[in-house]
């Protein structure tokens, strides 16, 4: 006990005497929660739209200003023909056509119905789709506000017609941020958890250290604690830093209780280090655990359902994202900030990390010895 | 009494199949407990393997050892309770103190720095004014101080020193054979490796390696009576041309640059004169000459040269 208590004092003696480590640590997590959140946002705005109006009637008028009117779309020019307006979008200048034929306004009236063209730039697929739906429902509401107009409602409508009316349970107003940043707080919770401690442990392979520590008695399981727990505990500190920020800045706070959050953060982390430990006993250097780790940062990421909702990816991907701690993790704390989930509806998810914990430091554990 | 230290045909080899090193090919020795004992041969000779296989951090492919009496394999836990080791590299926390190192080793050693104080003392008297300096930002030689400290201050009773010496100035050089003396009076059996032939006379018994294996295991004076050749110290104005002179010459079994001198190594029954009378006839004018007495390198050189 006094040796696990010594081997702790030393290890936060070396993290805090590299100020540029410590700086780091609170640095990345505040940048990132301050920036990302404001520029990864889904919600399109700034469509640029070109409009080709054969028309140039009231009507016609009317539907651009409506169009212009929501916000997302950004009117970049009016051209007289569909040539001109392709070239704007071979240009860049433009993602979206439309074009309204000649005599719009007479056949809309006349023959109650009337064609619109659009024509999407499609390089960018988020913005193609999202861009394109958000026309069309303009548009069909631009419609609806004619129709009536024109007819007087008779009490009973000759035509029937089914009305959706939304509601956004546990995100009422579709807050993105909401949404998004407790993920990316996991992300930055994971890059300390695993990145830190495997840099650490092989950083004492290379100057030596390791060598030195290895011809003592000391115990390897005593060894590891000595390591694992100094960045469990700055996991946390970086966690606690980040829903703090996130309050601050963002408003956020758990629907759920910070107490279920922290007791899934604790054994999240315990699986992380494992991680981060395996990678340092098969790395010989500090490059070699960086590079194994961004390796597997980036597949965790991508496939944790941060930006990308795990249930629209191919079958493969779906079985792939069960081995990957961080989706657990992302579901379990949105599911506790936005919904308030309590310990046991996110019983089963912390049994999985709990197991991952097991079978990843006795992993770690096993490989690592202290004589070659 | 038992021996301190016994290495029974040590082999060690690295590589795949392609390309294999042999680093140690069955290597055996005893070290007496008390005993100052110095592994003597290049780099790449198989020092360092060796001093890892006897610290438990390395498995032999085949052969035994025993340090103080315990199984480097089966005991290797007894083994580290009770063996200092020194790597030839400074491997002691650069971001921490002089003083919290040694505190670290004696604490992960179940002990305390007042406990073996004593044993330390005249060594860590020289750091000491430095306690509260980080270990990265000490000079060599008292890095070197630093080590030996941290090495010693579980009283160990078997000492390896892996290349100790390499890189240090001449002075601090003397110094730690000093301690090492020092350390030896206390009773504590010390094994040092050191690629300095110079450093060999100050062992109580030395190995001569080279390539793996031990050439001859003698004290210094004992080696340097096996020599059994007539050695002359050859040096003239141009000594270039000598030593070019002096392979061309049949009666010499060996030549080669000593320090200012060339040293020839005579045939039995060529004589000085006639050697003098070669390189005068070469027109080297007057060459000094004089009688060499052999010292481990000229040994060392004739044993690389035999086995080889």
């Amino acid at each position: 006990m006094r040796t696990l208590l010594f081997l702790l004092q030393k290890e936060f003696r070396q993290i805090f005497r590299d100020k540029a480590i410590l700086r780091i640590i609170f640095a990345i997590p505040m940048i990132q929660l301050i920036i990302l959140p404001q520029a990864a946002d889904y919600e399109m705005k700034n469509i640029r739209l070109s409009v080709i109006d054969h028309d140039r009637s009231e009507y016609s008028r009317k539907l651009v200003q409506k169009v212009t009117a929501s916000g997302y779309f950004l009117l970049n020019s009016y051209t007289a023909s569909y040539t001109e307006a392709m070239h704007e979008v071979e240009e860049d200048r433009a993602d979206l056509i439309l074009e309204i034929p000649a005599r719009f306004e007479r056949t809309l009236v006349r023959e109650n119905e009337a064609m619109l063209y659009m024509s999407i730039n499609a390089i960018n697929g988020v913005k193609a789709n999202l861009g394109g739906a958000y026309l069309r429902t303009i548009i069909q509401d631009y419609n609806q506000e004619i129709r009536l107009k024109w007819l007087q409602q008779p009490r009973f409508s000759p035509e029937t017609r089914i009305e959706v009316t939304p509601t956004n349970w546990y995100n009422p107003l579709m807050h993105y941020k909401n949404f998004m940043v407790p993920g990316i707080l996991v992300i930055l919770v994971t890059m300390v958890g695993s990145f830190l401690s495997s840099l650490n442990i092989v950083r004492e392979k290379e100057v030596g250290t390791m060598e030195q520590i290895n011809v003592t008695p000391i115990r390897k399981h005593l060894f590891i604690l000595g390591k694992l727990i100094p960045f469990w505990i700055l996991g946390l500190v970086v966690l606690t830093t980040g829903l703090i920020i996130s309050w601050a800045l963002y408003g956020i706070t758990p629907v759920g209780s910070f107490f279920t959050i922290y007791v899934f953060a604790a054994v999240y982390l315990l699986a992380l280090m494992g991680l981060g430990l395996i990678v340092s006993t098969y790395a010989d250097s500090q490059q070699q655990a960086m590079l194994i780790s961004f390796f597997l940062m980036m597949v965790f990421v991508l496939l944790s359902g941060l930006y990308t909702s795990i249930e629209s990816m191919p079958k493969w991907a779906h079985y792939i994202t069960y081995l990957n701690p961080v989706a657990y993790f992302i579901e379990v704390i949105r599911l506790v900030v936005l919904k308030g989930a309590g310990l046991h509806e996110i019983r089963q998810q912390l049994l999985i990390m709990l197991g991952f914990a097991v079978v990843l430091n006795t992993w770690a554990v096993l490989s690592y010895q202290k004589r070659s | 009494m038992k021996a301190a230290v016994i290495a029974e045909n040590l082999v060690k080899t690295y590589g795949t199949k392609k390309e294999v090193t042999q680093a140690l090919k069955g290597v055996s020795f005893e070290v007496a407990p008390g005993e100052l004992f110095g592994i003597i041969g290049p780099d790449g000779a198989g020092k360092t393997s060796l001093f890892r296989i006897l610290t438990t951090l390395l498995l032999a492919d085949s052969g035994r050892a025993e340090v103080d009496g315990f199984d480097v394999v089966k005991n290797y836990e007894d083994i580290r309770h009770r063996v200092g080791y020194m790597p030839g590299r400074f491997s002691l926390y650069q971001d921490l103190t002089v003083e919290e190192n040694l505190e670290f080793f004696a604490t992960i050693f179940n002990t305390t720095i007042e406990e073996n104080h004593d044993l330390i003392k005249d060594i860590y008297a020289h750091i000491e004014p430095f306690k509260n300096r980080r270990a990265g930002k000490l000079s060599g030689g008292m890095k070197q101080k630093l080590a030996l400290s941290c090495a010693l201050i579980h009283r160990p009773t078997v000492l390896f020193l892996d290349e100790p010496t390499t890189g240090v100035d001449a002075v601090s050089r003397k110094e730690f054979w000093e301690m090492l003396r020092m350390l030896k009076s206390q009773g504590i059996t010390i094994l040092v490796s050191t690629p300095y032939m110079d450093e060999a006379s100050r062992c109580d018994r030395v190995a001569l390696v080279q390539n793996g294996a031990i050439m001859s295991i003698n004290t210094p004076e004992g080696i340097t009576c096996n020599y059994g050749k007539a050695l002359v110290a050859v040096k003239a104005e141009n000594m270039f041309r000598l030593l070019k002179d002096l392979k061309g010459f049949s009666g010499l079994v060996d030549s080669y640059p000593f320090g200012e001198y060339h040293h020839a190594v005579l045939k039995p029954g060529t004589t000085e004169e006639a050697l003098l009378a070669y390189l005068q006839q070469q027109g080297h004018g007057q060459p000094e000459l004089k009688t060499a007495k052999p010292d481990i390198e000229d040994c060392f050189i004739a044993l690389m040269k035999t086995t080889s």
